[in-house]
């Protein structure tokens, strides 16, 4: 009976903390044409969240090209299918790994940096005392970096698989010496814009969505304290890890389901 | 209620959580245009009171009235509309450290005005003069010391001219000097303005040389004593003059609840 109590007691504050949850984001939402309206604090937010991502995506995203690139070659030239490199390449990049790995790159480096910028400004009562001088902080300090998350992310994808391609071209052409033309010319064939790179996109923009509600979410709710804090970066890295990787398997279902 | 009293708490029961309860059936009246000193041991719901006040919590039970207005926390159009009529000074500040001093003056003026940044400047370099800090407007709040943090968060609140100023411990932590200057400043503004102020503290002689009433509380929010500060100075009531003497023992017990000293060293009866 003890043990059916705290069942019951576990899962009655699950379902709370998803709807505190869920109040949350649609408060996020509604705060949004306001931020909109007030450009400039979005595009600092892109340039903090985006811009300030670059090097770690760009150099991942190379490193992976690279290796990519050379297992590939090692796989396919034992079939004689070396030509296949660039278009496996793009499409691994495109449509799994440029969306993924941005995204769990995402969490790791904005993802954090929001949880603990949110959580010190309510350890410093900086959002009690915005709230109490009549300025919504939802409207003001959170719908700005949601829809800077939001933004970034697609773009932060995007150049992650162009710089692995780039990495594997590297590779793939200038040291091991595979047909330059063949690699370039397959992918134009093969790859299609909208199934491909736009179904990548749309999961680029889910991930950055949920990456940057879960790191606002976290440091809205953290216990003002250094260890509150401290717990709240892991968690938002952790959540939002799982998160991705379980919608991607979703939505790759979704979307690939079809040869 | 009567048309000098500008906040009203009536009959409020408060509390984080339900085994938790902060203000039990606490009544209290503000006067208008007043310096009133709440005073209090840490955790008797001071800093409540105020959040209470400025709709950060709803009462549990009971009612705040702001101005003759019940202040109602779910609507939010109420409640902007009436914070906008007040400013409040957090303990440590709450500046925003990414902004400058001047930028923090200015923060609620650009949010809530459409005042051309010229006259935007003027204001902001009037307001920090009157807290002594006109030259510090350049500075970032890295740079700054705890005593200024206070004085600028203090412009701030002032920013847009409130009617009710209200000042969560602001002489804690302070060196003597920095805690006359709050304590003048405090007077001095109430005095200018004509605004309602609220001093929450636990520092006796500065609230008593700078308000007009004096709201003596203990555990849950119990009133001990309310008065002039010299009616509470010359009470002798044995809470109040413990509270007002800084005794360390009294009817408020300097050790926390605790079971028999003998019994925890293994000394009571039947210990080997």
């Amino acid at each position: 009976m003890d043990f059916v109590a705290r069942l019951g007691a576990w899962a009655l504050a699950q379902f709370r903390g998803w709807g505190h949850a869920a109040f949350f984001f649609g408060d996020m939402l509604r705060a949004v044409p306001a931020s909109l309206r007030r450009f400039g604090l979005v595009v600092a937010q892109i340039y903090a969240i985006g811009n300030r991502s670059l090097i770690i995506i760009v150099a991942s995203g190379l490193a992976v090209g690279f290796v990519l690139a050379l297992q590939m070659y090692y796989a396919l030239v034992t079939y004689g299918a070396a030509e296949s490199l660039g278009l496996i390449v793009n499409l691994a990049l495109v449509r799994e790994l440029g969306p993924v790995v941005t995204g769990l790159l995402f969490a790791g480096r904005a993802g954090t940096s929001l949880t603990a910028e949110i959580g010190l400004m309510k350890a410093g009562e900086q959002l009690a005392a915005m709230e109490l001088m009549a300025i919504d902080p939802k409207a003001r300090v959170l719908a700005p970096r949601l829809i800077g998350g939001i933004v970034s992310m697609p773009i932060l994808a995007v150049l992650f698989s162009a710089v692995g391609i780039l990495g594997a071209y590297v590779v793939a052409v200038l040291l091991i010496g595979v047909d330059a033309g063949n690699f370039w010319s397959i992918m134009q064939t093969r790859v299609d814009v909208l199934r491909d790179v736009g179904n990548g996109l749309v999961k680029a923009s889910v991930f950055g969505v949920i990456c940057t509600v879960v790191a606002l979410y976290q440091g809205h709710e953290t216990e003002a304290t250094p260890e509150g804090v401290a717990y709240a970066t892991t968690r938002t890295v952790v959540i939002s890890s799982l998160w991705v990787l379980g919608m991607d398997f979703i939505l790759t279902a979704l979307m690939f389901s079809t040869p | 209620m009567t048309t000098d009293t500008f906040i009203e708490i009536d009959h409020v029961t408060f509390g984080y959580d339900s085994s938790r309860t902060i203000l039990k059936d606490v009544s209290l009246k503000f006067p208008r245009g007043k310096v009133t000193a709440i005073l209090g041991g840490s955790g008797c719901g001071k800093t409540t009171l105020m959040r209470l006040i400025g709709g950060v919590h709803a009462a549990d039970s009971g009612r705040v009235i702001f101005d003759g207005e019940v202040i109602n926390t779910r609507d939010s159009d109420q409640l902007y509309r009436l914070r906008r009529r007040l400013g409040m000074l957090f303990q440590f500040g709450a500046l925003f450290t990414d902004l400058t001093v001047f930028e923090n003056v200015a923060f609620p003026m650009r949010e809530h005005t459409t005042l051309p940044e010229d006259m935007i400047r003027d204001l902001v370099l009037m307001k920090l003069n009157a807290v002594g800090l006109r030259g510090a407007a350049n500075l970032r709040i890295s740079e700054v010391s705890g005593g200024m943090a206070r004085r600028i968060a203090l412009a701030r609140a002032i920013a847009l001219d409130p009617e009710l100023i209200m000042y969560d411990e602001p002489f804690a932590g302070l060196d003597l000097i920095s805690m006359g200057v709050a304590a003048k400043l405090i007077r001095t503004l109430n005095d200018v303005t004509g605004a309602t102020s609220l001093v929450v503290s636990h520092d006796v002689p500065e609230c008593m040389a700078i308000s007009d009433y004096v709201v003596l509380l203990a555990t849950q929010g119990r009133i001990v004593a309310q008065g002039t500060p010299a009616e509470l100075m010359a009470s002798m009531d044995p809470e109040t003059r413990q509270f007002v003497r800084g005794e360390p023992d009294g009817p408020v017990k300097f050790h926390y609840p605790a079971r028999d000293i003998a019994s925890d060293f293994g000394l009571g009866p039947g210990a080997a």
